[in-house]
This record gives C-alpha cells, structure tokens and sequence, in this order.
C-alpha cells in the first residue's frame, strides 16, 4: 500500500497508457472487448483521481503526492511530479471526462476502433501528465507528446475538412512550443535548473532576470498557452479542430486541452515573471474581453450547432484569461472554478451535439425545430447543460463567472460591465438555439422518428448533471482545495506592493464574496 | 623518417580490419556461385562485427591505448572511436538491409558489400585523422566508394544520373578542401591539425590568408554534409540511388564530414573569429530554411527525405556554431539519433517500393495503416522521431543541440531552428496522414520483411526510444567523447 500511496501520482498518470498497451495486444475484431477494457482503465482512472481529490490536504500548501527521481545526468532534469490545488483540479477534470468519451464513443466509433480507444487512452496519460509534471522539460514533453494522439483522433475519426483541421491544431500548437522551448531552455541557463520549484526559488532568491528578459519570456510562455487557450485572436484554429473532430475529440479538446492554456499561464507565467505579467495584463484583459463579445457574437449567428458551441469555448475561456489576469483572488479562484465548469458543459453540449448527429446526420440549426416533442428527456438534458453553460445561478457556470466578475469589477469596473455583457450574449445565443431547436412545431417529418436517449446516454448525462447541480450548489470543497495555491500565486504576484488583502489566511473578504450559494466560501479556512 | 610501429597498425586495427573483408569479399566473389551471393553480405556483416570487436579492443584495453599514430597523421582517441563505432553500425544496418533488396532486384553481386565496407574505411579514417592530408585521403577513399553505390543500379537513368552528379560535384569539392590545405600548408608549412592552429596563432593575428584557408576548407566539407549553398547535388543523388545507398548515402559520409568539421573547426582553429562564426551561423540558417522549404513541396518520399536530410544538416550545424563541450556533444549526440531515423526510415521505404523502386509518391502509402499496422507505425515512428516529438531521439537530439546555442546565446537562431522543426512537422506529416487517413490500397504492402530487415528496424526503434527516454548513457559517452578536441 505503501508503494501505492508514494506513487500515487505515476498510477494516475501511467494507467491509460497500460489500458492502451492492452488495446494494443487485443485482436482488431473484438470490439466489444476493447471498448469494455476502455472503460475499464479510464474508470479506474477516474477513482484514483477521485481518490487524490478526496486525500488532498486543502490546509496545506505547496505540492502533494510529489515524486521526484532523477531522469537525465546532463543536463539535470528530473523526473517530478507533485499536484496542487489548481492541477488537483485539472486531473480530477480530465478523469472525469475521459470515461464519459469512452461511453459517448461506445456506439459512434464503428471504424477502426482499435485504434480509436488506443489513442484516446495516450491522450489521456498526455492530459494528466501536462497537469502533474513539475519539471520544465517534463512538462514541455507530455504538453507536446498529447499532441499526436489528439491529431490521429482528429485526423482519422473526424469529419469532411479532418486533415485539414488536424494538420491547423498541431501546427499552431508547435508554433507555440516552439517558442516556449526556447524559454524553458534560456531559463535553465540562467538558473541551472529545470525543476519547476528550483527555478521559482532561483528568481525568487536572485531575482536573476533582467526586465528586458523577462518581458521575452514571459511572452514566449505566454503566446504558447494563449494559442492553446485560445485567446483572441489566436482562436482560428478551434473552429476547425473542434467542428471536425469526433465527439470524444471535440468533448476533450474542450473539456482539458483549452485549460492547459490557462492552468499554463497560473502555473508557470504568473509565478515565474510577475513583473511582466503586471505589465501586459491590461492588454490581455482587453484581449479577453474582446474574446467574450466577439466569440459570442460569432456564436449567435452560427447555423451549425457545433460551431455554436465551439465559438461559446472562445467566450468562456475569455472569461477565464479575464479572471486570471485581474488579479484579484476571487476573480482567479472564479477562473479555476469556470474551467473545471466549461469542461464539463461544454463537454457535454458536444456530446449532446455529438448524439443529435448520430442520429440525423446533420448539425444545422435549420433542420431541426420541434425536437422538445419527439425527444423528452434529450431536450431536458440539454435545457440543464444550456443553462448551466448560459451561468444561471445553481448551476455551476453562475460560480465561476460571478467570482470572475466580482473579480474584474474591484480592478476595473469596466471589465466588468463587458464581461457582464458577454453573459447576457451567452443567453442570447444560447436560448435563441435552443428554442430555433427544440421549440415549436416538427418543421421537419425525419426529426418525428428519433429514438430518444437510450439507457446509455441517460447514464452519461445523469453523470453530467449530478456534477454541473452540485458544482452550482455547493462550490465551496472545490474553492478549498484551491485557496492556497491561489494565495501562493497572489503572494508572488504581489511581493512589492504586498497588497494587505492577499496575505493568508484572508482576514478582508469581499463582503460580496457571501452573496454565493453556499454562503461564506471563506468560512473553511 | 618515421618508423613503423607495431602501435602504429594497432591504432588503425578497424580500418584495417575492414579494409581486409572488403578484399576478401572482392577476391571470393568470382567463386561463389550465383544463388549463393548473398553470403557475400554475410561475410562482410561478419567483418563489421570484426572491426566492431577490435574498436572495443582499442578502446576498452590499456595497450596499445589512446594516442597519436603513425605519426600525428591520425589518433586513437575517444572521438574517433565513437565516430568509428557509428559508422559500423550504419554499415552494419545498411548491409542487413541490403542483401535483400538486392536479391529482389536481380543485382546481388559481391561489390556492393565490397564498397560499402571501403566506404566505412574512408569514413573511420576521416573521423580518427589529426592530419589535414589524412582527412583528404579519408574523403576520398569513402567518396569513391560512394560514388560507385550510388549508381549501382545502371539499368536505371535516375540511377545514374545521380552517380554523374554526386561524382561531378563531389570531386569539385574536394579541390575546394584541397585548395584550403594547400593554403593551410602554405602558411604554416604543415598539414598537421594541431601544430598547423599553433603556428597560426590567435585568431587576432590571422591573416586574410588564414581566413581564406578556413573558408575553402568549411566549402569542401560543406559539400559533403550538403549544407546550404552547397546543398544542390542531394535531392537529385538521394532520388536517384537505391534505397539502401540513400540510407549509407545520407548518414555515413554526412556523419564523418560533420566529425572533420567538428575536429577542424571546433578541435583546432577554433577561434572566436567573426568570419568563421557568421560563416557557420549564415550557413546554418540557409541550410535549414531550404531544406524545410524544399522539402515542403515534394511528393516523392525519397526526395522528400532527402530535403529533410538537407534541413537536418542545418541542424546539426546549429550546434556546431554553438561549439564548446555542449555543442560539440549535441552534434555527436544528433548524429546517432539522426542515424538511427534516417536509416530506419529509408531501409522501409526501400521495401514497401517494390521491385524497380516503383512506389515512391507519397499517394502510393495510402491506406498502409490498415493493411500492415505494424510498418506504418515503424514508419510513423521514424518520422515523429525526425519531426522531432518528445520521447523519441529526434527531440532529445534537437533538445542538446539548442541548449547548447542558447548557452552560447544564439537566441535567435534557435528560435529560427525551432520554427524551422515546426515547419518539418507538416512535411513529415504528409507521409502519415496519407498512411492513416486517405482511403487506399497499398500494392506492396503485402511484402514480405525478411528477418535481417525486421533485426535492423528493431534496432533502430529501440535505438530511438532508447536515446530518447534513457539518454544518460549516451550523453556520458558523447560528453567524454569531446574530450580530445577541447584539450
């Protein structure tokens, strides 16, 4: 048991890669075994990061569950692993999804299936690697490792423009970690380390970075997730990749790979160049704001349901640059919590677009109408997961984008006023779609046939409204868990101006703060 | 007058050793019958091995040991050897996946084997010479051979369009390296590497002369390691000649070029010398840019490597303008993971073409993925490993060799080289998306890989995953072997 618990982190990680070694040995025709064995690893998965979740020490800061052993002599980069707070969080999202694509794909994916669930269990060792590396080369490594499966599910599974949208994803990704490997090596020469921690150490001891360098660093770090996230106006590529990809590529790109932009700008360029990260934030902000009008706009008038959703990601990961960027804890607790929360709606919207299309083969808007009737519980599902998307209050979208808000309008009003905007936009399109789709009468005589949703679908999104219900109820055990990286962030981010209200534990909470749900969030601490 | 020493052949034992089965298999070939020659090829892998155990001997035994022989023209040295050690093992793949496709092709004869072997030679002695006229006879001996191999098929009008070029071009530029010796000579009144960089002094009282001397010198090597704007003869050369040869083509005499390189320029006259830094960093640049670009276009896959090949040389050339101990690791340690790949790559290409070579367009692999699962992901390994994705050797190479230009603060061509791989990806790509996602049927794939041709792709994905997940080992041998050229 012990061997177990001391390497909890390595099993998490390295347990889809054995569920697709396994795949691999199975006989391409037995399916119905390789799915089965799917589900079986990434389920496993699933517990053991719900185990991590539940074993987490909220009180404690720094990393948990760390693994350290060396990996290479020169130059030294070790193999280091170790969660907090933020990448708990993560790992336990992309636990989480993984098993759900597993079962949306059970039926969808007839072709090559093999290769299908092989991939997609790498992907999943890639997605959780990213979030528990703490070495620079180590998670430069799985960030660009996560690539190639990803690119086969797009590329092999996806629709008509695959190739092309596959080919777009990779390229504008490498182009960034082109650039953020140059920083990561420069950094190691001015610090003598790849070690995550060593190097924070290093430039917090030394202060070994002129501002000139770290004003390019900070940039080179920066573009590669903003790419990944992606802001404004690096998103071209997200339309493509998200509309061509199968459900279970379009479910994980949204629901874990857009965050690696964003857990990659808490995790490394906040602490790493607090100066600089001060210093661009205005334009960033207004960067991200002008993602959350202008994705969604582009989303209103979208006649195909897919793009739809896949313009709303652009909007909503706008909120979350927005609330990282303020910075302002509550407004960067806001942003983790909309992470965790868009994966998960947004996550399920594609898998709900994904099951439409399944079933009538097309994802224009304008060929359905009427879909409440012949489709009960399918329109009820998606009623839950529109409106949790859209932030009503309950569900879980209202937690993030109020901090986020609330977050924005103590730094800057006006950021508030737009990203407040941009929520009213998001029920515009959102309800506007919803009822060109499910309202009405049965304009066209195919949608009077469908089959509603079967046993295993309901399965899925009892899964998925549990989470989104409980996320919009009770948010308070997921802001724990964060609070003291958060306030790790915040320390260093604030280590000359030494803002009162950004020393632990927080005497001075926004009074607003309580207007949440559960009442006071900062009642744990 | 110098003595011969019974040190003195020890020091040279592989070469020897080799050069010994290359005559072997010449003078037995007339007697060995002609379902029979194959064994040729076994004799001549059975003579790698041979120069393989007498380079451990060299290097692993306290006598005769480390040092100069025959007096400074070449050394026993941690360089070499490691060198030498590469260049066995790309001949030793070459000749496992020759005798194959030779047999396939109607043309097994003994010369093959033959000059592959006097092409190590020529290799070995460029990597172990101290001397600038042992560098020359070096080229010349692996040149020859190679350009005999690349012509090998004379049936075929590419073939030998590819020999004429290769023969034409290369002998130009040997007199542009023969033109630098000369100058060399002239100036100092030695070939000796060592003693000729002493009595040119510090790079502040080099004369313009000094410089012109460096200049034809990098010229000549620059040919031989096709680097920009010497580049010109390879795409057609590497099209044109037979696979395997493309294979030897692309990593011997480019590996061994590289060691004169590093040895000349890093080991001797290294000099912070303005005009031979921006001469490598200029070239570096170019080399990459058209290599990347050129290849973009392409859709025959054999010139598509060959462009690749071309864009790793700029590469490579990155960590030689970094210099130093890191930089000169880096190149070392490329070299073996640019071997492994490259060779990987074209030993498969060689098959799945066919008899004639027929299918080489990248339309031909269409659909490879679901008939032969296994060698499209060997295949798709090789070109994640070129393209250079983590865990794979390509990105640990890529990775030592812009550590080592962001020591040396070369800032902006790393990011040039970065972009440049980013590029490369979607070349590289164009192979896969055609084996994976294009609707298709393969003619060949339903080709038989004969056991020496699964040993040798066995060894170079090992070799990948090895140098790319455990590279601890290889590192050391790399770091130690640097050692002589920073004394």
């Amino acid at each position: 048991m012990s061997w177990f618990t001391a390497h909890s982190l390595t099993i998490v990680t390295f347990l889809p890669l054995l569920g697709a070694v396994v795949i691999a040995f199975l006989g391409r025709e037995r399916t119905s075994s390789i799915r089965w064995v799917a589900l079986l690893f990434t389920l496993l998965t699933f517990l053991l990061t719900v185990r991590l979740y539940f074993r987490f020490d909220s009180h404690r800061g720094g990393m948990q569950f760390p693994e350290v052993s060396t990996w290479m002599v020169i130059p030294p980069v070790s193999y280091h692993l170790g969660v907090d707070g933020l990448s708990l969080l993560m790992i336990l999202l992309t636990g989480f999804l993984t098993p759900l694509s597993v079962l949306v794909s059970w039926k969808s994916i007839t072709y090559r299936t093999k290769e299908f669930f092989l991939f997609l269990l790498a992907l999943e060792t890639g997605m959780i690697g990213v979030f528990a590396a703490l070495d620079l080369l180590l998670f430069f490594v799985f960030w660009e490792v996560m690539l190639i499966p990803m690119y086969f599910l797009i590329g092999i599974w996806g629709h008509e423009h695959r190739v092309y949208a596959a080919m777009k994803f990779v390229l504008f990704t490498m182009v960034g970690s082109a650039l953020m490997l140059t920083g990561i090596i420069y950094l190691y020469n001015v610090t003598g380390t790849f070690d995550f921690q060593g190097v924070l150490n290093h430039l917090v001891t030394f202060s070994g970075l002129s501002p000139n360098a770290e004003r390019w660093l900070f940039l080179a770090f920066f573009i590669a997730f903003a790419i990944k996230v992606p802001l404004f106006p690096f998103h071209t590529w997200l339309p493509d990749a998200h509309v061509e990809a199968p459900t279970a590529g379009s479910v994980l790109l949204a629901g874990v790979l857009l965050k690696m932009g964003t857990y990659g700008m808490l995790r490394f360029c906040l602490p790493l160049f607090p100066d600089a990260s001060r210093e661009f934030a205005p334009v960033i902000c207004v960067l991200a704001i002008v993602g959350i009008i202008y994705g969604a706009l582009v989303a209103m008038v979208q006649p195909d349901l897919k793009k739809l959703v896949a313009y709303s990601s652009v909007a909503h990961m706008g909120f979350c640059v927005l609330g990282i960027f303020v910075f302002r804890q509550e407004a960067m607790e806001g942003a983790i919590y909309q992470m965790f929360s868009h994966g998960v709606s947004t996550g399920a919207l594609f898998m709900l677009v994904g099951m439409l299309y399944e079933r009538r083969h097309t994802r224009l808007i304008s060929e359905f109408g009427g879909l409440a009737t012949s489709l009960p519980v399918y329109s009820t599902f998606f009623l839950i997961v529109a409106l949790s998307s859209l932030g009503l209050p309950l569900l879980n979208g209202f937690v993030g984008e109020f901090l986020i808000i609330l977050g924005s309008y103590y730094s800057h009003a006006a950021y508030a006023a737009f990203a407040a905007a941009g929520v009213v936009l998001a029920a515009v399109y959102l309800l506007w779609m919803y009822q060109r789709v499910f309202y009405g009468e049965i304009t066209n005589e195919k949608n009077r046939i469908l089959p509603d949703c079967d046993f295993r679908e309901k399965l899925i999104f009892t899964a998925m409204v549990v989470v989104i219900m409980a996320m919009g109820v009770y948010p308070q055990p997921f802001l724990r868990r964060m609070d003291r990286s958060v306030n790790s962030i915040m320390f260093r981010l604030d280590r000359h101006s030494m803002l009162l209200t950004n020393r632990a534990p927080n005497p001075l909470l926004p009074s607003a703060y309580r207007l949440l749900p559960t009442a006071s969030v900062g009642g744990g601490r | 007058m110098i003595t011969l020493q019974p040190v003195d052949m020890m020091r040279i034992l592989p070469e020897i050793i080799l050069s010994v089965f290359a005559l072997l298999v010449m003078v037995l070939e007339p007697f060995v019958g002609a379902a029979n020659k194959k064994l040729l090829g076994w004799m001549a892998l059975l003579g790698v091995l041979a120069a393989g155990a007498g380079t451990a001997r060299l290097s692993l035994y306290p006598w005769p040991g480390m040092g100069p022989a025959f007096g400074g023209a070449v050394a026993a040295d941690e360089f070499g050897f490691y060198f030498i050690y590469l260049f066995l093992v790309v001949a030793a793949l070459v000749i496992m996946g020759s005798m194959d496709y030779l047999e396939r092709d109607h043309s097994q004869h003994g010369e093959f084997y033959a000059l592959v072997l006097m092409g190590t030679v020529g290799m070995c002695f460029m990597a172990a010479s101290t001397d600038l006229i042992m560098i020359f006879l070096g080229l010349e001996i692996s040149s020859i051979a190679t350009y005999i191999l690349a012509g090998y098929r004379r049936g075929d009008r590419l073939c030998n369009e590819a020999s004429l070029k290769y023969f034409l071009l290369g002998s130009f530029a040997t007199a542009f390296l023969l033109y630098g010796i000369a100058f060399v000579y002239g100036l100092t009144g030695t070939t000796n590497l060592l003693e000729a960089s002493a009595r040119l002094g510090k790079p502040s009282q080099w004369t313009t002369f000094a410089e012109i001397a460096l200049l034809l010198l990098f010229v000549g090597l620059a040919f031989k390691v096709s680097a920009a704007p010497f580049q010109i003869w390879a795409p057609d050369v590497y099209q044109g000649a037979p696979a395997p040869v493309t294979a030897f083509l692309s990593v011997g005499p480019k590996a061994a070029a590289f060691a004169v390189l590093l040895r000349v320029f890093l080991g001797s006259f290294y000099s912070a010398s303005a005009i031979s830094f921006w001469i490598l960093w200029i070239s570096a640049v170019l080399t990459m840019c058209v290599g990347n670009l050129g290849a973009l276009w392409q859709n025959n896959v054999k010139r598509l490597l060959a462009y690749s090949s071309i864009a790793h040389a700029g590469y490579v050339l990155v960590g030689v303008t970094a210099g130093g101990s890191r930089g000169i690791s880096g190149v070392m340690y490329y070299l073996v993971a640019y071997a492994l790949m490259n060779v990987g790559a074209f030993l498969l290409i060689a098959y799945l073409a066919g008899g004639g070579e027929r299918l080489v367009q990248i339309d031909d692999y269409k659909g490879l993925a679901y008939q032969r699962p296994g060698v499209a992901a060997c295949l798709t390994v090789f070109f994640l490993s070129l393209a250079g994705f983590p865990t794979t050797a390509g990105f640990l190479g890529k990775f030592y060799l812009f550590r080592a230009a962001i020591h040396s603060h070369l800032i902006g061509l790393t990011i040039l080289a970065l972009l440049n791989s980013v590029v490369s990806v979607y070349y590289y790509f164009k192979i896969i998306v055609a084996m994976y996602m294009r609707e298709g049927e393969m003619e060949t794939a339903a080709v038989v890989l004969p056991w020496p041709v699964r040993a040798a792709l066995a060894v170079s994905i090992l070799g990948i995953f090895y140098l790319g997940l455990a590279p601890n080992g290889f590192m050391g041998l790399s770091t130690l072997a640097t050692m002589p050229l920073l004394k």
